[in-house]
């Protein structure tokens, strides 16, 4: 039997809900990060925390093996000096070749790490928090990726921290372009609920011919993602629809489930 | 209403929603992420009063939506219905029994991502669902079923430390005052 105060709590808990779900999307958005700040001295706290075991292990550490150490990073800085150096006399002849065909000048990506510092905890998505924010420039649908290749896009911007949707999440599609002769274009979207490593390239041509081990990058469509970003490799395909549609299923080449710092592209140029 | 129980029981909502997103271990092994903030409904329905098991669903709610890409309070009504439901019925229930905590924690753990998901899915949205979710769906019932025993023993420790203790009460009763005669 319900008695009064029952009625009071199922009305007060209805009307808050109505509240909220009534509120603008901007309003919304603030309210969210606001109650997600609070969490912000925990995960400050546990960062802290994490951090105490590798200081601890860096002064154990024999003078030795942090010599040897600084010695391979001398001999790779180089090593990648040399690189850099190649890369920009192909990047000046490449400029120079755009210039002569009057196409747009590639602009070099400018990149920002971020820690990431958590996870969703519905296991119906895939997104994680980084902590940059708009203060750091972070934006809206910025690229997220690592040396590896792509990781998803930034969903959702606070002052201090982003939300981003990783690929294989619903709300995360991208066009992929597949590395073979005929340049197979197909669209990147979701993935089993519980395998973090592979994903779908639907919307393949009827009669496209893609085979495992072929090499899947970003294909430049779609406003968000620039050309060129390594998104995986085909694992195997499937025609659907009666032959309509090809599928294929790709492995990710970013282990999305034990990401630790991704980069955010704050530049992202889309044209070619 | 006891403010205590109903502090304790918002600040574990809290480090639980927190746990939830900092700490992927069981997501890693498991494939899915237990949620605690079923079985914690169920102690407050079970143990304390409407306003705290309506503040738990409000605070838990948000705070659980507020670090997941879910829409903003979507998490509010799965977490009150169960609540509410378990109050209404909770002297038919025997509260004591470890049994009766497991499978009360496991239909609530049940109940509240189907819940959830129901809503999303009327709301438009499109979660990330597949054979894999029955998966997922079955360990969050199973861990929030081992789980609920546990944070019961947890909150009655706390109460037996933080509260008062009850008054020990002498065997003596008046009533029972032998009265010897001179015979």
């Amino acid at each position: 039997m319900l008695k009064k105060k029952h009625y009071l709590a199922l009305g007060a808990v209805a009307l808050v809900v109505l509240l909220i779900f009534s509120l603008p999307q901007r309003a919304t958005s603030r309210l969210k990060l606001a109650a997600g700040s609070l969490f912000l001295p925990l995960f400050g706290l546990l960062n802290t925390a994490q951090q105490l075991p590798g200081n601890a292990a860096d002064a154990v550490m024999p003078r030795r093996a942090l010599l040897k150490e600084a010695g391979d990073l001398r001999n790779e800085n180089q090593q990648l000096r040399f690189q850099m150096m190649q890369a920009a006399a192909t990047a000046h002849e490449n400029d120079q070749l755009r210039a002569l065909l009057g196409w747009q000048r590639q602009v070099p990506w400018q990149l920002k790490l971020a820690n990431v510092v958590m996870r969703d905890p519905a296991n119906w998505w895939r997104t994680l928090q980084i902590d940059l924010g708009s203060r750091d420039g972070v934006r809206e649908n910025l690229p997220v990726l690592t040396p590896d290749g792509l990781v998803g896009r930034v969903s959702a911007v606070g002052l201090t921290r982003s939300q981003v949707v990783l690929l294989g999440d619903p709300n995360c599609r991208v066009s992929g372009l597949v590395a073979n002769p005929a340049h197979d274009v197909g669209v990147i979207s979701a993935g089993g609920p519980l395998d973090y490593t592979l994903v779908e390239l639907t919307y393949l041509s009827g009669n496209a011919d893609v085979k495992p081990g072929e090499n899947v990058l970003t294909s430049g469509q779609g406003g968000i993602f620039p050309k060129g970003i390594p998104i995986g490799e085909i694992v195997d395909s499937r025609t659907v629809e009666f032959g309509l549609y090809t599928e294929a299923r790709v492995k990710l080449a970013v282990d999305l489930g034990g990401l630790e710092q991704v980069w955010v592209m704050l530049n992202p140029q889309l044209n070619p | 209403m006891n403010p205590l129980q109903t502090l304790l029981i918002l600040a574990a909502a809290f480090l639980a929603v927190f746990g939830e997103a900092a700490f992927s271990l069981l997501h890693h092994w498991l494939g899915a992420q237990v949620d605690l903030l079923p079985v914690l409904m169920v102690y407050a329905a079970l143990n304390s009063d409407i306003v705290t098991v309506s503040l738990l669903a409000v605070l838990g709610g948000l705070w659980f939506d507020a670090l997941s890409a879910n829409p903003f309070g979507i998490s509010i009504p799965p977490l009150f219905a169960i609540g509410f439901v378990i109050y209404l019925q909770r002297e038919l229930i025997l509260r004591e029994l470890p049994f009766a905590q497991f499978v009360l924690g496991a239909v609530a753990s049940a109940a509240a991502p189907a819940l959830a998901v129901l809503l999303l899915l009327t709301g438009g949205q499109d979660p990330l669902l597949g054979w894999g979710s029955l998966w997922q769906w079955l360990v969050m019932s199973a861990g929030g079923a081992l789980a609920t025993p546990i944070i019961f023993e947890f909150f009655n420790w706390c109460q037996r430390a933080l509260g008062y203790q009850p008054r020990t009460e002498t065997s003596f009763r008046p009533d029972r005052e032998i009265r010897r005669s001179r015979m």
